[in-house]
């Protein structure tokens, strides 16, 4: 028989024992996890450039592509600059911004900054932007290139943690991705609009919105509301900067 | 471990052989006991996240099972069930930090899917029906025996559904582009198949094959 004190030191040791493994075990992977992390997200901003890269060189590709990379911040103002990796203006890197921080701190009313990352592909400049918002499950990401005009999409990419497979998780698919290529994020007054992801369809759009939309996932709705959500949220920061520049 | 051996039976005796196939077919988890079901209508949709689960349920099942087992007389009775589900835990724990740090590309695809392994009642099954009352070692091939009985129902169910559902393999895409309706063809995917219930339909399917050629698993009534 076991008695109550068996019991209860017992359940102490056990719970000490597997709390220490644990953590042991997240300690020593974390370096390891959080290198993953960034090459996923440097790898992002390198398909979104339409740049295929490897795990391994990720990082030389990065820097040899990414000509500068700007902090934004709320009132369309650049008050970071790096490049060549050197600071140049401002005190972040805008690569090390944590973009969930700063949407959050958007979500409350203070002042934010966002990254802005410029490269050149085809001879002419693109500007590449990080996105950040909540799906169905968990944290939806992805990444929006647009062509030297600040209104194109020259590339696009995507991805989920959490999204079901096969529904929601499709927009992680590069078909679903190049869907954006070619579309416009500014209207022809030059007010802007955005990208829709369309349930049902773009061509369940009017004539001329039809440039602002792409189709939504079939049976991945709330998704892909989610995308047309975080698009307009994360997009929408930079239109200050944006008209500034033209 | 090594004394057992000595003093019992060989390693791989016919005793212990059949504690890993039994698993495959007559005591199938899935198509037999019907366990761990939500976990296979889940994870079946694409073959890929099929085979890591397959893969990651057969490293926390033989390893629990090998803890439980190497425990089970120093675990009280009275909270038996809660040790289970802490070295459960731990373990899927583990093979999530593991396959993030390792290989984080299998991880972003699988991330919903290891923890749903803490809630696989097939484990805990095997742990309170098995790992509490038997040695380490046939243990071990109990756990690895019903893992691969649910991993190669995962494997088969996800075969079908890709392929019907998504027209692919592995992610490779099967059927030639000149055949859906799209392209002039007359061929289009079942967007049902990539829906869960399809999954259980499909394991219907299985269940009722399996049946068909062993008569003995019907029941009277």
């Amino acid at each position: 028989m076991f008695t109550n004190r068996y019991i209860f030191i017992y359940s102490s040791v056990m719970v000490i024992i597997v709390a220490a493994i644990l953590s042991t075990a997240a300690m020593v992977l974390k370096p390891y996890q959080e290198r993953n992390i960034a090459i996923a997200k440097i790898q992002g901003i390198l398909i979104a450039a339409d740049i295929e890269s490897t795990t391994e060189n990720a990082e030389t590709l990065f820097d040899q592509v990414i000509l500068e990379e700007l902090v934004i911040d709320q009132d369309g103002k650049v008050t970071g600059r790096y490049s060549k990796g050197q600071l140049t203006e401002g005190d972040d890197r805008a690569f090390d911004l944590n973009l969930k921080k700063e949407l959050y701190n958007k979500r409350q009313g203070n002042p934010y900054k966002v990254p802005l990352y410029m490269a050149e592909a085809d001879g002419e400049e693109i500007y590449i932007i990080p996105l950040l918002g909540t799906g169905l499950w968990g944290p939806i990401y992805g990444n929006i290139a647009l062509k030297a005009d600040k209104n194109t999409i020259y590339g696009a990419e995507f991805g989920n943690d959490k999204e079901t497979p096969g529904l929601g998780a499709e927009i992680s698919e590069r078909n679903f991705a190049l869907q954006f290529l070619g579309k416009t994020l500014f209207n022809q007054k030059g007010d802007f609009v955005s990208i829709t992801v369309k349930k049902g369809g773009v061509e369940t759009m009017p004539a001329d919105n039809r440039i602002h939309g792409v189709d939504a996932i079939s049976g991945g709705t709330i998704t892909s509301d989610a995308v047309t959500k975080m698009l307009e949220n994360c997009l929408g920061n930079y239109v200050a900067y944006f008209k500034s520049q033209l | 471990m090594s004394s057992e051996k000595t003093e019992r039976e060989p390693l791989f005796s016919p005793k212990y052989r059949k504690l890993i196939t039994t698993p495959l077919g007559r005591e199938n988890p899935i198509t037999v006991q019907v366990l761990g079901i939500c976990s296979a209508l889940a994870v079946t949709a694409k073959l890929e996240p099929a085979f890591v689960m397959a893969l990651s349920v057969m490293v926390v099942m033989g390893v629990g099972n090998v803890v439980i087992a190497a425990l089970r007389n120093t675990i009280p009775p009275r909270i038996r069930i809660i040790v289970q589900l802490v070295v459960i835990a731990a373990l899927v724990i583990l093979v999530d930090q593991v396959l993030k740090a390792f290989a984080y590309d299998v991880s972003k695809q699988l991330s919903v899917f290891v923890g749903l392994i803490i809630t696989n009642c097939i484990i805990m099954g095997r742990f309170e029906a098995f790992a509490m009352a038997n040695k380490v070692w046939p243990s071990f091939l109990d756990g690895i025996g019903n893992a691969w009985g649910y991993g190669w129902i995962l494997i088969v169910v996800a075969f079908f559904r890709e392929l019907l559902g998504s027209g692919t393999i592995w992610g490779y895409g099967v059927i030639p582009q000149s055949w859906y309706i799209d392209n002039g063809g007359f061929y289009a995917n079942n967007g049902m198949m990539i829906l869960p219930p399809m999954a259980l339909i499909t394991v219907g399917v299985i269940i009722w094959v399996q049946r068909k050629r062993d008569t003995e698993l019907i029941e009277e009534n």
